[in-house]
């Protein structure tokens, strides 16, 4: 059966396809090495994900400060203590990175146990600041304001939970003696993360006492 | 022996229930995904049954429904409430849990590492965690209909303030809540699969496959997924904001003096259009979340079956991508009456109206690719083909709808029945049918009758355009969108003869999806063999393996990309098709 072709051959000008096929000359590589990992990628649609999550929240949070019906809280005094602490997790965290990356694995735990801990005392901070509001009288309902500040440092504070889970597994790992200085991946994604979670820390935070 | 000939090999001893329930093969998930997508369309569209049935016979007495809906037709007629209810559910497991899910769920989950030459996804068991989350949301919203105060009532764009006090209507109680767990457990499940979508295109194609030789499907899925990973987080924030609103006592979208059923309202503060914006901004997002990828797919068929490539692949690509950023600025077209300011109105119909310029550049293309070919009518050619008709169709009203002007006048009536149910239903439906005809033997090993499914295209070609197109005129004659009896106005009586014809249509499209699904079921055990990896002469990496595809997808070496996908009648070629495997020195030798 005669093709499509050769029917019109010379009547038709065939199609061109990209320069190339669209590709280099198909013994390359060009197409298959990605220059970032998977985890990688991985966690920076994770982290747009959460951030587009704060966006849109931040958002309806400005729209409704524009209203005349807004009512300002007093932040809890709690939270310029947390704020350092988060900060120093970071600090931890970065310095256990570059533990590893010297290959001196008895530094990155230490630096890792101790800005998971960090972690922790944040989120137990987080939690006291909640009970400082609610003795001052301050609940969920009270204003718009205080609605927004459970919500935001709560779904803030979970995200940071994941994180803290995050790296007492990498902990695990590093009990183990997995992680190396030309391998520890898992170390790498954990402190993007961190770092975000703590960058959007100081953006609510900053977000809460502006109004 | 290769590595990954060892671990293609690796795969295979599984028992039955992890190999075809708790699985992490990425074909697996994907049919799961399609199978209960159907499931809920079923579901769904029993739904607009009985909505077309109400709108044909508003006052008419039937015993029969009494008997069988005992409280929805207490005394013999459809009660308003659970009219609005009908509407309410048809459209959120339309929307979310038959064409999100099946589109990018099924389709992206089956189509990603078979057409990019890779074993499975980059995160299977979040793979399978995606679909497991996906089922819940399903049994969870499934399960709203049978709440004792009755399903939820606000439409699926769940307006509030009516969505965010339970006290509104007998469904905005428990129905809404469940709406809104279903709501977040589906965004949740739809962000798992995204991010595996990315990383695994971005990340995983094999040797020689550049972005510009990936397939337009796998492009289509790859921009989905990064407008679901952008859009659907802020959907989630808006259903945690009005959680709250409903169970903890806060006032984000509850104004202050609000009155329902007579009582004043304890709340105070919030604003009724923050949940519009919030929800428009993934709205409109999520129309293209739903016909990107039936475009993607649609373009690689209407290909296969023209025998020619794509008419202007690059533009097709940019086309795709100007779309999803574009549906980012344009949500205030939902809102055109909303007292927004006219200036803000005329902003956001130029940016609407902007969206044509792609669409148009992608209907041209897809036309260019038709013109002079000689088209191979099989069911899948059929849909596919069916796919651009409709978006045409539904994308021209769009222009009207587009404008402020006009909007205005045609807000909340039939004429956007019609637009959003074209364009945004019944195109992405016939490019989900095209798929499944098409990558059927893939899936299953076997065909799905063709003869039947011809039948099933002309039945559904005809039956849509025969509900959907009198629908404009109902619109332009001003019948409601959510109405539950339009003989109730005077000057909604004389074009209660069309509300009949498009009932009688709507039975008989309903009808033709009984010939799909009994074709589609019956051909998985009993449908003729494919024999030949490649029986449609396509190019793809998923033709070059045998059907149906095996765990590890490729059973050598992984596959070398030399070409584009769409090296359909060379010239000075043998064969009118050349796989994306061959090498490029067998083509030039000639």
């Amino acid at each position: 059966m005669p093709t499509l072709v050769e029917e019109r051959k010379g009547t038709v000008l065939p199609p061109t396809p990209p320069v190339n096929y669209g590709g280099g000359d198909g013994s390359s590589d060009s197409g298959s090495s990605f220059p970032i990992s998977k985890g990688q990628v991985g966690i920076w649609i994770l982290v747009t994900a959460i951030i587009m999550l704060f966006a849109g929240l931040s958002s309806a949070y400005i729209v409704l400060r524009g209203m005349p019906t807004w009512q300002g809280i007093e932040m809890p005094s709690l939270l310029w203590p947390n704020t350092a602490i988060l900060l120093m997790s970071s600090v931890a965290i970065e310095l256990s990175r570059r533990s590893i990356r010297r290959n001196d694995p008895q530094s990155m735990k230490r630096w890792l146990g101790l800005g998971g801990l960090l972690g922790l005392a944040f989120l137990i901070g987080q939690v006291a600041a909640w009970k400082q509001l609610v003795n001052a009288g301050v609940y969920v309902p009270s204003t718009i304001q205080s609605g927004f500040f459970y919500i935001l440092t709560g779904l803030h504070g979970l995200h940071l939970f994941g994180g803290v889970v995050a790296l007492s597994v990498v902990m695990g790992m590093a009990m183990k003696n997995r992680l190396s200085a030309f391998s520890h991946e898992p170390l790498k994604l954990c402190a993007a993360y961190w770092h975000v979670m703590d960058g959007l820390w100081l953006y609510l935070f900053l977000l809460l006492l502006l109004s | 022996m290769s590595e990954s000939h060892a671990a293609a090999h690796g795969h295979h001893e599984l028992g039955f229930i992890r190999k075809y329930i708790f699985s992490t093969d990425h074909k697996i998930i994907g049919l799961q995904y399609m199978i209960t997508a159907m499931a809920m369309a079923v579901v769904g569209g029993l739904l607009s049954m009985l909505m077309r049935y109400q709108l044909a016979w508003p006052t008419t007495l039937s015993p029969n429904m009494a008997k069988l809906f005992p409280t929805a037709f207490a005394g013999g007629i459809m009660a308003p409430e659970f009219y609005i209810s009908l509407v309410t559910m048809h459209g959120t497991i339309m929307v979310f849990f038959l064409f999100t899910a099946v589109l990018t769920g099924g389709f992206g989950n089956f189509l990603i590492p078979l057409q990019i030459g890779a074993r499975d996804m980059a995160f299977p068991f979040l793979n399978a965690l995606s679909y497991w989350i996906f089922l819940v949301s399903c049994v969870v919203i499934f399960s709203a209909l049978f709440v004792t105060t009755g399903a939820p009532m606000g439409g699926w764009t769940s307006y509030a303030p009516l969505s965010a006090l339970p006290a509104a209507a007998p469904g905005q109680g428990t129905g809404v809540t469940l709406w809104v767990i279903a709501i977040a457990l589906f965004s949740a499940s739809g962000l798992m699969g995204g991010l595996n979508y990315i990383t695994t295109i971005l990340t995983m194609r094999t040797r020689g496959l550049s972005m510009m030789r990936l397939p337009l499907t796998q492009w289509s899925l790859l921009i989905t997924s990064v407008l679901g990973l952008l859009a659907f987080p802020v959907l989630l924030g808006a259903a945690i904001l009005l959680m709250f609103d409903r169970v903890g006592g806060t006032s984000f979208f509850v104004p202050a003096g609000v009155i329902m059923n007579g009582i004043a309202v304890d709340h105070s503060g919030g604003h009724p259009l923050l949940w519009q914006h919030l929800f428009w901004f993934f709205g409109h997002p999520e129309v293209y979340i739903v016909v990107l990828p039936a475009m993607g797919m649609a373009s690689d068929i209407l290909s296969t079956f023209c025998r020619k490539p794509i008419f202007s692949y690059r533009m097709m690509v940019y086309s795709m991508v100007s779309i999803a950023a574009l549906s980012f600025i344009v949500w205030g077209h939902h809102m055109f009456v909303s007292g927004m300011n006219p200036f803000l109105g005329s902003v956001f119909t130029l940016t609407t109206l902007l969206i044509a310029v792609p669409s148009a550049v992608k209907t041209f293309n897809w036309l260019g690719t038709v013109w002079g070919a000689r088209i191979r009518f099989t069911a899948a050619g059929l849909f596919s083909i069916g796919f651009v008709s409709m978006f045409v169709s539904g994308g021209l009203s769009g222009i009207f709808l587009g404008t402020s002007a006009a909007d205005i006048q045609l807000q909340d009536t039939y004429f956007v029945v019609a637009h959003f149910h074209l364009v945004m239903a019944i195109a992405p439906l016939f490019a989900a049918f095209a798929g499944l005809y098409f990558w059927f033997p893939k899936m299953f090993g076997r065909f799905m009758n063709e003869g039947l499914g011809k039948l099933h295209f002309w039945l559904t070609f005809i039956g849509a355009y025969c509900v959907f197109f009198p629908m404009h005129i109902l619109g332009i004659g001003g019948q409601m969108r959510r109405i539950y009896d339009p003989t109730q106005y005077t000057f909604l009586i004389p074009q209660q003869p069309v509300n009949v014809f498009i009932t009688y249509s709507a039975f008989v499209l309903g009808a033709a999806q009984i010939i799909f699904i009994l074709n589609f079921f019956v051909s998985i055990f009993a449908g003729k063999r494919a024999m030949e990896n490649n029986p449609w002469q396509a190019t793809t990496l998923e033709w070059t393996v045998p059907c149906p595809t095996g765990h590890g997808n490729f059973p050598e070496e992984l596959p070398v990309v030399y070409r584009w996908p769409f090296d359909y009648s060379v010239p000075g070629e043998k064969e009118d098709f050349v796989p994306q495997s061959v090498p490029a020195t067998v083509m030039t030798k000639h």
